[in-house]
């Protein structure tokens, strides 16, 4: 891994600066049952294509930040903050 | 012998350089290489092969091959023909028993049998069994190339840089100057690196010598500038490599005084070197016409030129004696000379290219491979892209079979056609599953002398065309580097508090904890701990992580995150909490003082802070609440006063009320101690009456050294971390990653009062939920040994008759108890007040009781004293 990541904050900066949390996770609303806790915490997609992931920007300005990114090619397509008001539209 | 002074050279003859071969001088001028130097005072062997120990003289002269690597300064395999000069250099040959004219194990090279040839020693050396060891012994001596000097320590400093370049080109010839030239007339900013030296060029940053190691992805290219490696961010790449002049394969090909043409014309146009008396041309192209040429021109006798394009010579034989040349045999006719230029056609260098993703295509009219499909962001330009090339393939070569000696198709390997035939004939039919058994192109040269023409062979072999038999996969590093240089400087971060360095005179004996430096102890762990017992004790917990958590959603935003209640805390109050994952499993734990409605201090584990902060702003991130998290670890000391006498000891530090009703136990306070603006925090960690204090880190070793005068009359002592994890056992306190792993989960870490699970939500009550449903099954408990013996923490709980059911987390001797106590996970079963289990101690078993209840103190009331 060596591509370059756009910070919202700093702008590109080489991958080793970050840390990267995995893909993107929905956390249940109301009480899950086993099958669904289980799926949240452990499974993932792992998806060959586009997915979306949390990045930490740890040796830069500590922000937290969602890109979406290429598994394969490792291109990065976009990065934003993350804005949950958002992401409820979305949802709806 | 040098020539007269001509223009162009890049001598500067009025300055001379001295430096040493064998403890001899050897005498250079400035722009002289370290090989240019040696041939030039007549050295003509640079050095000894791999394998069959043969002399082996200037080759490329270009800093391909291997042939001159030799030991500088105590670096190993430093190509000399293209290592600049340096005053008082020692130089020195390697791979050599002996000397460089006279090498023992030359003996490799006559001797016939089973000694030689390719896999020789999964075969031979295999049987006896017994005797594998001595033959390993043999093998790992003779191996490898050079030496490193392990007692030498670190002779030079490397570093690595990051750079970026809007245009990176590869290569300083012509085609790679034109394109720098284009870009930056466009206004771009642009770098070229060669691995030679070039003149500089206007608005272009010329690194000269450097050489790219590869193309990674997102434009990286790391360029050996020799000590500087440069991490270059290419927006785009131009790659003009040019090509790489291939040998011919002949018997004797390798005898010293085979030269490749581009390696005679530097020696004579560069540093103005008669490179022969007598020499003989043998070529496929146009370069070994021009190298003619050149050595006319430098008065060296031409005994005969022969263009394979036009004379087809069948047979090419060299002879010499004591592994340098005498003469050439064309067609069995017999030409004496000390110099044979044979040129097998350019090669374009594609590596680079090949490595990103282009395509390597067969061009059969030329004999080359040349690259195609270039991937978006590089550019091929010149002859690497095969502008220019007029070779053809040479028909007169790999007739080595006639027994005329060995013809070398790798020389920095030692790997023979019949090597590669013997391959074919076991049946490694593919060109990479023949590199890797005959290890031909794994080499030094990374395959830039014996690609092409071990592909050519096995074309011929497998009477296949080149383009069947294909190329090997490309791979960096293109060139060899060191790997001091991949590894920069060597860095090893410490942290250390504000008070250090009291510690250190204080007699501290300094331990690691995480990335922290820490007394372990004063000298005296278990004096340390008494002190805190009977009277008090002072300890530098600035290494705690500590956050400032404020905004309105604060106590809100920790209701969520820890399992137990926040909201309903009052101003200047302490709460323990413990992390936790969404998977139920203990993170950290710490306190949390709530300063106002809106604003929370914050404390984690010193190992764990990193980590917990990331943890709260990515929840942050995630819910998007009104808050803001700031940490100031290293902004704020802290030390903790603890001991019976420690109210004494604050009293003379501070004005404010500490009686028991005016600040109790989890109480904080906003106070000026020792004239230090502070937060005092009443919580004890190790079980007796205790005063955590917080303040601006500048001011640690003033507060320090005033709570040691305070507490001069009472005896007061420092204590390190060993004392306090006696202290906090006596307590049962947990250790987190100590008597927690990434499994333990609060409820069965014994701390179920912790989880409010009538809460609506909080990270990790759904797990917790269902670890109640299945039922408790290992659990945390206190131990204390029957006899005494303290157990080694890691050991095995064992039940009579059974296998391991648990393990020990934590074990000390009690000096205040006087009883070895500890921590265990056991089954629940066995987790119950005054139950038994065994301990392996010593290789045998001890028994030990159950205990739930703090072992010292149970009620707490030290604590609350």
């Amino acid at each position: 891994m060596s591509f370059l990541l756009d910070c919202p904050n700093c702008g590109p900066r080489d991958v080793n600066e970050f840390s990267c949390a995995g893909e993107v996770t929905v956390r249940p609303k109301e009480s899950p049952t086993l099958r669904e806790l289980t799926s949240y915490i452990y499974f993932r997609r792992n998806v060959a294509g586009v997915q979306r992931e949390w990045w930490y920007h740890r040796q830069g300005c500590e922000i937290w930040f969602q890109a979406e990114r290429d598994t394969r090619t490792n291109e990065v397509l976009r990065t934003e903050i993350f804005d949950p008001a958002e992401q409820e539209a979305r949802a709806k | 012998m040098r020539l007269p002074a001509r223009p162009g050279e890049r001598l500067d003859r009025n300055r001379e350089v001295t430096f040493s071969l064998y403890g001899k001088p050897v005498r250079a001028f400035e722009g002289d290489t370290f090989g240019s130097a040696l041939y030039a005072s007549g050295q003509r062997i640079f050095s000894r092969s791999f394998k069959y120990h043969r002399p082996r003289g200037l080759l490329c002269c270009s800093g391909s091959c291997a042939n001159c690597m030799m030991t500088v300064d105590g670096v190993p395999n430093v190509r000399i023909c293209a290592e600049p000069v340096r005053e008082g250099a020692v130089v020195r040959p390697q791979n050599v028993w002996g000397s460089l004219e006279h090498d023992v194990l030359v003996a490799t090279d006559k001797l016939a049998g089973p000694f030689t040839p390719v896999g020789f020693y999964y075969r031979t050396m295999i049987r006896p069994r017994w005797a594998w060891p001595l033959y390993e012994k043999f093998l790992r001596n003779v191996a490898g190339l050079g030496k490193l000097d392990k007692q030498a320590g670190r002779a030079n400093r490397y570093d690595i840089e990051h750079r970026r370049a809007e245009v990176l080109v590869v290569g300083g010839g012509r085609a790679g100057r034109e394109a720098a030239r284009k870009h930056a007339a466009a206004g771009r900013q642009v770098v070229l690196v060669d691995e030679g030296f070039v003149d500089p060029l206007e608005g272009v940053d010329v690194i000269s010598p450097g050489r790219a190691l590869g193309i990674w992805e997102g434009g990286l290219v790391p360029v050996d500038a020799g000590r500087v490696l440069y991490r270059f961010r290419a927006g785009k790449i131009v790659v003009a490599t040019g090509t790489i002049e291939q040998p011919l394969v002949f018997p004797g090909n390798d005898l010293v005084g085979v030269m490749l043409p581009d390696g005679v014309r530097r020696l004579i146009e560069d540093w103005g070197i008669k490179p022969a008396e007598q020499a003989v041309v043998v070529t496929v192209d146009e370069a070994g016409r021009e190298a003619a040429a050149a050595l006319e021109e430098a008065g060296v006798q031409l005994n005969g030129v022969y263009d394979l394009r036009r004379e087809r010579a069948r047979e090419i034989v060299a002879r010499g004696r004591g592994g340098v040349l005498r003469s050439v045999e064309i067609d069995g006719r017999k030409i004496s000379c000390d110099l044979l230029v044979m040129s097998g056609g350019r090669q374009p260098a594609y590596s680079l290219l090949a490595q990103v993703g282009a395509r390597i295509e067969y061009d059969p009219e030329r004999g080359v491979f040349i690259p195609t499909d270039i991937p978006d962001g590089i550019e091929a330009v010149g002859s690497v892209a095969g502008e220019g090339l007029d070779g053809a393939v040479p028909a007169a070569s790999y007739n080595g079979a006639s027994g005329k000696g060995k013809c070398f198709v790798c020389v920095c390997e030692d790997v023979t056609d019949k090597d590669l035939k013997r391959a074919i004939g076991e049946g490694f039919d593919s060109i990479e599953l023949a590199k890797r058994y005959t290890t031909v192109t794994m080499g030094p040269c990374q395959g830039r002398l014996c690609h092409v023409p071990s592909i050519r062979l096995y074309a011929r072999e497998n009477e296949k065309d080149e383009a069947t038999i294909g190329t090997t996969t490309a791979r960096p590093p293109w060139a060899p580097v060191t790997l001091g240089l991949l590894a920069g400087r060597p860095h090893e971060p410490a942290q250390r508090t504000s008070i250090h360095h009291r510690h250190k005179e204080l007699g501290a004996r300094m331990m690691w904890t995480g990335t922290w430096r820490r007394p372990h102890s004063y000298g005296d762990p278990e004096g340390e701990a008494k002190s805190v017992h009977d009277s008090v004790g002072v300890i530098d917990v600035s290494t705690l992580g500590k956050m400032i958590v404020r905004g309105s959603d604060a106590a809100e935003f920790l209701e969520r995150l820890y399992p137990n209640r926040f909201g309903d805390m009052k101003p200047m109050r302490i709460r323990y909490g413990v992390l936790n994952s969404d998977a139920g499993r203990i993170m950290d734990d710490g306190t949390i003082a709530r300063l106002d409605d809106e604003t929370f201090y914050v404390t984690t584990t010193s190992t764990g802070a990193g980590a917990v902060l990331e943890w709260f702003e990515w929840w942050n991130a995630v819910w998007g609440m009104d808050v803001e998290i700031v940490n100031v670890t290293g902004a704020l000391a802290a030390v903790n006063v603890a001991g019976p006498r420690a109210r004494a000891v604050m009293r003379s530090l501070t004005g404010i009320d500490l009686s028991n009703e005016g600040l109790s136990y989890l109480d904080a306070r906003d106070a000026q101690v020792a004239g230090v603006p502070s937060l005092i925090l009443r919580i004890g960690f190790v079980g007796e009456l205790g005063y955590e204090l917080h303040f601006p880190s500048p001011y640690g070793e003033h507060v320090w050294n005033a709570i040691l005068q305070a507490g001069e009359d009472f005896g007061i002592r420092p204590f390190g971390l060993e004392p306090q994890r006696i202290l906090r056992l006596e307590k049962m306190h947990i250790l987190i990653g100590q008597d927690t792993d990434s499994e333990s989960n609060v409820l069965e870490a014994n701390m179920p009062w912790i989880a409010k699970l009538d809460k609506d939500d909080f990270v990790g009550k759904w797990s917790l939920e269902h670890v109640q449903e299945r039922g408790l099954q290992d659990l945390l408990v206190g131990f204390e040994m029957e006899d005494g013996k303290v157990p080694l923490e890691g050991a095995q709980v064992v039940l009579e008759g059974t296998r391991p059911i648990g393990r020990i987390t934590s074990s000390r001797w009690s000096p205040e108890l006087r009883k070895a106590i500890g921590m265990a996970w056991v089954p629940a079963e066995v987790a119950e007040e005054g139950k038994s289990f065994l301990v392996t101690v010593d290789g045998g078993f001890e028994r030990a009781t159950v205990r739930l209840r703090p072992f010292f103190d149970p009620e707490g009331e030290r604590l609350r004293s």
